[in-house]
């Protein structure tokens, strides 16, 4: 149990009931199909993508900024579950880059 | 060097699974796969008469064998036609591959003809899906497709091939090793001991196993576990046939048309060891108040089953053969005679009546004719409606991987190529498929494709010339409003299967039923035995959708 248990609860991750799930995932045309379907199909809002490709580009890193609620945990274990997904992380995202990023947009 | 076409490719890979048997229709951008295919003197293909079909035939031979099996679709209406029956797969964990031609692939996104997106529409019914680059991809990705489907909780993948990847010629060293099953997760000792524990303390504990439990193969240690420490056990609709229904220790099916004593039984039990199932709303009714007095054991091999609808005190991820043999010497004999003695009050109580089963034409009646005519060999297929649920409650089941049924998805269409395919992939064994009228009519184009393989499958039509389980809920739950549930045409399926050059028989004309039920039951290869039913017949008792367990209409003793 304690494998797949997420431990969301006690890491420093988490801002405004927010949350930042940092996925590593194999690099193809379908792959943000595939975790954006899991969100999309539970109802289950993403606030915030940020997706980059990272070394020789087979890979690509992931941020999803979504809100935390009681499903939260069942998400991850879903995540976790496909196949182009290597690692899924909670990331403690420095509230500076955030309001950045949002800047950039908001111009 | 070897050199060979992806279409080659495909074929001799699959050949390397040991598939021999693959369900399916040509078209356009599968062409050069079935060119392929006509080459392999290792692989029979059955053509269906619609994509659906071949998918559920698929299926037939993966439920009835536990192994991954195969079928072939066209691109746009093939590949959406195919989709229902892959879509069944997902929702109960079946190991079905399903390729689909594509168009070529620099003409993927104008448009094409016969273009659909089958790979965006795959998605969310897929345990995975694959859209192929390259002819020289397919050399991976087919053995990871079987990996994919057979390992951990078994799934359907599929895999979309555009025409080029089939034409395209490759030049390669070695054919890659078949994909298998991975090793099992491993589990943690202190959990086990815990569950051990908890099943020592409980004075009322029900063990509660579903299709997970066929999938591991693990029925018999189910049996020893129930049996060491005397706990009463209930089964999901997809467990049937893990723990034989009249074995001294076993409750029947739980749930919406569930025994009366099992569901009561469910409402006093201490603790709960739920293994190989997933909380279903059929088998739980309304969540809250399942077992409201229990501690829960979960066990299971998908990690994402474990508090998704319950919380479990005790959650165990793991093979179900593994941690059950683990399990086992962990645990105290006990009689627990308070707690038998309850239960066998509550079966005395509360016991299983059917409604007039002396008529010989009545669907239950005939339903335990059916088994009494036939022998544990006998592989049971259903469709989906009343006579599913009549069949899940009054057949005795007594082996694993012989009772077949769509279970999550509830897919009506499900049992003709379904039984054609367990038929197949299991020869030996005699297939009976139940049915209702509703249902069969879905798919009922698979007559001809079970007279072209002269498989030996019997139907048993119970037609009562309406949807059934409709009618019912309308009757029960919508002030009797029956509304577009009865059908005003009248179908003369005798007529239909000899049209398709299939035997049927019509008991209702016959001066003995049960003698003509025999001879069709004994008739050599695909044979249809016709029953009309009353509609106003109801399937009891019956737990109102959203309603708790306790709650059951229907079925009393003195009825």
């Amino acid at each position: 149990m304690s494998d797949y248990a997420f431990g969301i609860s006690q890491r420093p991750c988490e801002s405004n009931g927010q949350i930042t799930l940092d996925l590593t995932v194999k690099n193809h045309p379908g792959v943000m199909s595939h975790i954006c379907g899991l969100f999309s199909r539970r109802a289950y809002n993403v606030e915030g993508i940020l997706c980059m490709p990272i070394g020789q580009g087979e890979h690509s890193r992931i941020w999803l900024l979504v809100d935390k609620d009681q499903r939260l945990d069942q998400m991850v274990k879903q995540v976790r579950k496909l196949p182009d997904v290597l690692d899924v992380e909670c990331r403690m995202i420095e509230p500076e880059l955030l309001a950045q990023l949002q800047h950039l947009l908001d111009s | 060097m070897i050199k060979r076409s992806g279409a080659q490719i495909i074929i001799q890979l699959l050949e390397r699974q040991g598939i021999r048997t693959i369900a399916g229709i040509p078209g356009g951008a599968n062409l050069p796969i079935y060119d392929a295919l006509a080459q392999s003197n290792k692989i029979r293909h059955v053509l269906t008469r619609h994509e659906q079909g071949a998918g559920f035939i698929a299926q037939g031979m993966a439920r009835a064998t536990g192994n991954a099996a195969v079928c072939f679709a066209t691109s746009g209406p093939g590949a959406t036609n195919v989709l229902t029956a892959i879509a069944d797969a997902k929702l109960d964990s079946v190991p079905v591959i399903c390729i689909t031609g594509q168009v070529p692939y620099a003409m993927i996104g104008t448009d094409a003809f016969q273009e659909v997106d089958t790979y965006g529409m795959s998605i969310p019914i897929t345990k995975h899906n694959f859209l192929v680059r390259s002819a020289e991809e397919l050399l991976w990705v087919i053995p990871e497709a079987f990996r994919i489907a057979l390992s951990g909780r078994p799934g359907p993948v599929l895999i979309d091939v555009p025409k080029d990847g089939q034409t395209g010629l490759v030049e390669f060293e070695d054919w890659p090793e078949p994909g298998r099953q991975d090793p099992f997760p491993r589990f943690d000792l202190a959990d086990l001991k815990s569950a051990a524990e908890l099943i020592n303390r409980s004075r009322r504990p029900i063990l509660y196993i579903g299709g997970g439990v066929i999938q591991a193969a693990a029925g018999s240690l189910a049996v020893g576990l129930a049996e060491k420490a005397s706990i009463p056990t209930v089964v999901t609709l997809m467990g049937l046939g893990a723990m034989p229904t009249d074995h001294p220790f076993s409750l029947g099916m739980l749930g919406m048309h569930a025994a009366r004593y099992a569901n009561l039984a469910l409402e006093e039990c201490d603790l709960l060891i739920a293994a190989g199932v997933r909380f279903d709303d059929r088998a739980t009714g309304k969540v809250a108040e399942f077992c409201p007095n229990a501690q829960i054991i979960h066990i299971d091999i998908d990690p994402s089953e474990l508090d998704k609808i319950k919380t479990a005190h005790v959650g165990i991820v793991g093979d179900l053969r593994e941690v059950l043999e683990a399990l086992l010497p962990m645990l105290k004999r006990d009689t627990r005679q308070e707690w038998l003695q309850l239960v066998c009050r509550l079966k005395l109580m509360y016991p299983q009546r059917f409604n007039g089963d002396d008529n010989p034409l009545n669907p239950y009646a005939l339903t335990k004719s059916v088994a009494c005519l036939l022998n544990d060999q006998a592989i049971v297929v259903t469709d989906v409606g009343q006579h599913q649920m009549r069949t899940a409650q009054a057949y005795p089941f007594r082996r694993p991987r012989h009772w077949l049924t769509s279970g999550g998805l509830g897919t009506m269409g499900f049992g003709l190529p379904a039984a054609i395919g367990a038929a197949l992939a299991r020869p030996e064994c005699p297939v009976v498929c139940f049915s209702g009228d509703g249902s069969l009519l879905m798919n009922i184009q698979e007559l001809a494709t079970a007279v072209e393989q002269n498989v030996n499958i019997k139907i048993i039509l119970m037609n009562n010339n309406s949807l059934g389980l409709v009618h019912q809920q309308q009757e029960l739950f919508f002030g009797k409003r029956i509304f577009a549930s009865d059908y005003q045409a009248r179908v003369d399926f005798i007529k239909i299967a000899e049209g398709f050059g299939m035997k049927a028989l019509d008991l209702n004309v016959s001066e003995d039923p049960l003698e003509t039920l025999a001879a069709g039951l004994s008739e050599p290869g695909p044979c249809l035995i016709h029953a009309s039913i009353d509609v106003n017949e109801m399937v009891y008792p019956m737990v109102p959708p959203g309603a708790a367990n306790k709650i059951m209409i229907g079925g009393e003793a003195h009825v």
